[in-house]
């Protein structure tokens, strides 16, 4: 009865208003910006031995980018006046930004890829004919030069460009955690950490996609997975993943400790409502595990054989893919579950599956940058061309 | 008598007394119309007495709300006379009421079976409640609004005479405003799929009307001022009262004022 009682929603509040999409849409999101940064690790800080991946995280990166818009799509009730935001934005929303942030993402991460492969595409011009021979040499911009002088050129605007891209990807993950972090009115999405928050598990979900999507990759391919390579990322993602941990919990503990008004509603959140997702799957699961994990293949790298470094930083790192859905999983849905009220909760949310918004169109939306990457690697490759032919342009 | 014979019938005398007949008609329709026109415009004023053709000029008024919680009886008139007068979508809410009890030990029992729409059921509570009452809510047309703020495409915004209101035709249904509003007064509109939320009747307010919900009010719990009109009795009330606000700690300078209000309100 008294629990009952007790569990008061605004009348306005029994509806989840941010579905499945929004769940998806900083998920998309934050595999763009972070593999966007792995690429920018060797392009722009050197490091070497992450050239195995470089082009493949790019591509990624642009893959993902593409259907980053497709979730919110699904999720408008007025998906055809979407191109508002771009037209009229209304600058006092952090939500109007998103037109230019991407548009400059996107042109920014195309003329990347575009020097990084232009060698190949221009090679693929002279070979093809027909229309292939056509597509390829307006794709080349009708330039033909492969000196090394031009490539020595095109290296030096990658490495602009990376360095650039680094802020510019910062900018797009940031801003969505922003979006969430800046709505006062919700005791569970307004902290100054959430930006951070997203922003570092947005370069954990990448890294972690770019292991296992190499691993996966070479696999396929037959090739011989790059040790050096596979165990630098496990590094990169070991000290991320810690990171965003941190700070997650930083957040928890502070709300916890100072004992305001929001941890009223946050606390029976965390324990009653969202524990399995929570505590379960983004903590326990997603988080303890990968770490001791990556933490046997930082610290004890002497003592393990390559293949088995592989092998466990491709399970940790697919966990961390689990944490990260997990963790937006939570801040979307389980900062709605709630009502303003501060002393109700709604019903758990559980997503249809199919409809605009269910489970069928999160999967699609999902397949659809892998299906982009098949159909890249079918021209270009993903991997860089075998030893020996080192190319002046990356 | 067959239709073709009735047709032949029809003399090029019948014609024009017909025709006159409809030019007669129609002038009737045009100035009746025009008659009508005038007519919607000259009504009651807020005070009572007839005014018109009434000028509404939005720059001259900013409206305040005053809620008496002692006075509400919680019979949901207000909620039913805002449905019917803005076409609200059963189970949302422009304009609901809420029912509170607490207990000696500060224990809070609220509810809002359907917005308060159909009046309340007695409730029983195995604990010792010492104070209940009855608390009106609706849009705070909030000064420092969030909502209006965080809007991508500027479809809801700040009306001159500071209500907040929502233009449909813009409006992308993005529901981000939904969740910027810390009093659960927006919903998204299941047939528009737009945002939707209480205008304060401003359809009836440029006709010099007050709002649906204060015309319905049978004890006068809910009240309408207007801070830029002289001697105004609610502004008095809220100068010199001990009113408050909902959630004040967020800084959203609400317009919705509650006298008599416990602090269990949230």
């Amino acid at each position: 009865m008294h629990e009952q009682a007790m569990n008061f929603l605004f009348p306005n509040d029994f509806h989840i208003m941010w579905s499945l999409m929004i769940v998806l849409y900083p998920y998309i999101t934050g595999l763009v910006a972070g593999a966007f940064i792995v690429s920018s690790l060797y392009h722009v800080f050197g490091r070497s031995e992450l050239k195995p991946v470089a082009r493949l995280s790019m591509v990624a990166s642009l893959s993902f980018l593409l259907v980053a818009t497709m979730p919110l799509l699904a999720h408008l009730g007025h998906p055809e006046r979407a191109l508002n935001i771009v037209i009229t934005p209304h600058f006092t929303s952090a939500m109007s930004a998103f037109g230019m942030i991407y548009g400059i993402y996107l042109i920014l991460v195309i003329v990347e890829i575009w020097l990084i492969y232009r060698k190949e595409i221009i090679e693929l011009a002279m070979r093809s004919t027909g229309f292939k021979r056509w597509f390829f040499a307006a794709v080349a911009l009708g330039v033909y030069d492969i000196s090394d002088e031009s490539r020595a050129i095109d290296h030096r605007i990658i490495v602009v460009l990376a360095a650039v891209g680094i802020p510019a990807a910062s900018i797009l993950h940031g801003y969505v955690g922003f979006m969430f972090g800046s709505v006062k009115a919700n005791a569970f999405w307004s902290t100054p950490l959430m930006p951070i928050i997203f922003l570092f598990s947005a370069v954990t979900s990448g890294i972690a996609m770019i292991v296992v999507l190499y691993i996966i990759l070479t696999k396929l391919n037959s090739r011989q997975i790059a040790g050096d390579c596979v165990q630098s990322l496990a590094q990169w993602l070991w000290l991320f993943a810690t990171l965003t941990v941190t700070l997650e919990l930083l957040e928890i503990v502070s709300l916890s400790y100072a004992q305001d008004e929001e941890w009223l509603i946050v606390g029976p959140l965390i324990r009653d409502k969202i524990a399995v997702s929570f505590i379960g799957i983004q903590m326990i699961f997603g988080s303890l595990i990968p770490f001791i994990l990556l933490g046997i293949v930082v610290l004890m790298r002497r003592y393990l054989t390559d293949t088995l470094r592989t092998v466990i930083s491709f399970i940790a790192a697919s966990i961390l893919l689990i944490q990260v859905f997990a963790m937006r999983w939570n801040v979307v849905i389980g900062g709605q579950i709630f009502s303003k009220s501060g002393i109700g909760f709604r019903e758990n949310y559980v997503p249809e599956l199919g409809g605009r918004e269910g489970v069928g169109m999160a999967l699609l939306i999902v397949t659809i940058p892998f299906l982009v990457m098949l159909l890249f690697n079918k021209f270009l490759p993903l991997t860089p061309p075998p030893e020996g032919q080192v190319d002046a342009g990356e | 008598m067959s239709r073709d014979t009735r047709r032949n019938d029809f003399t090029r005398r019948d014609f024009l007394a017909t025709a006159a007949k409809g030019a007669g008609a129609l002038g009737l329709v045009v100035f009746g119309g025009g008659f009508a026109f005038v007519s919607a415009n000259t009504v009651k004023s807020r005070t009572g007495e007839t005014i018109g053709p009434f000028e509404y000029d939005p720059t001259k008024h900013e409206y305040l709300y005053l809620i008496d919680v002692s006075k509400c009886i919680g019979c949901g008139s207000c909620v039913r006379a805002c449905e019917r007068e803005n076409d609200v979508p059963r189970h949302y809410f422009r304009t609901l009421v809420e029912r509170y009890h607490v207990s000696r030990h500060g224990r809070v029992y609220a509810d809002s079976p359907n917005g308060g729409r159909d009046g309340f059921d007695a409730k029983d509570i195995d604990a010792d409640i010492t104070k209940s009452f009855f608390v009106p809510k609706l849009c705070n047309h909030c000064t420092n609004t969030p909502c209006a703020q965080l809007c991508p495409v500027g479809a809801s915004f700040v009306s001159p005479e500071g209500l907040v209101l929502v233009d449909e035709e813009r409006c992308i249904g993005c529901s981000y405003c939904v969740q910027a509003c810390p009093y659960g007064s927006r919903f998204i509109h299941p047939v528009t799929h737009t945002a939707s939320k209480c205008t304060l009747c401003c359809h009836r307010l440029s006709k010099g009307l007050t709002t649906a919900c204060v015309q319905n009010c049978p004890t006068g719990a809910r009240r309408l001022g207007d801070s830029k009109a002289v001697g105004d009795e609610v502004v008095e009330i809220i100068a010199t009262s001990n009113v408050r606000l909902l959630k004040p700690e967020l800084h959203t300078e609400p317009k919705c004022y509650y006298v008599n209000c416990s602090q269990e309100v949230r």
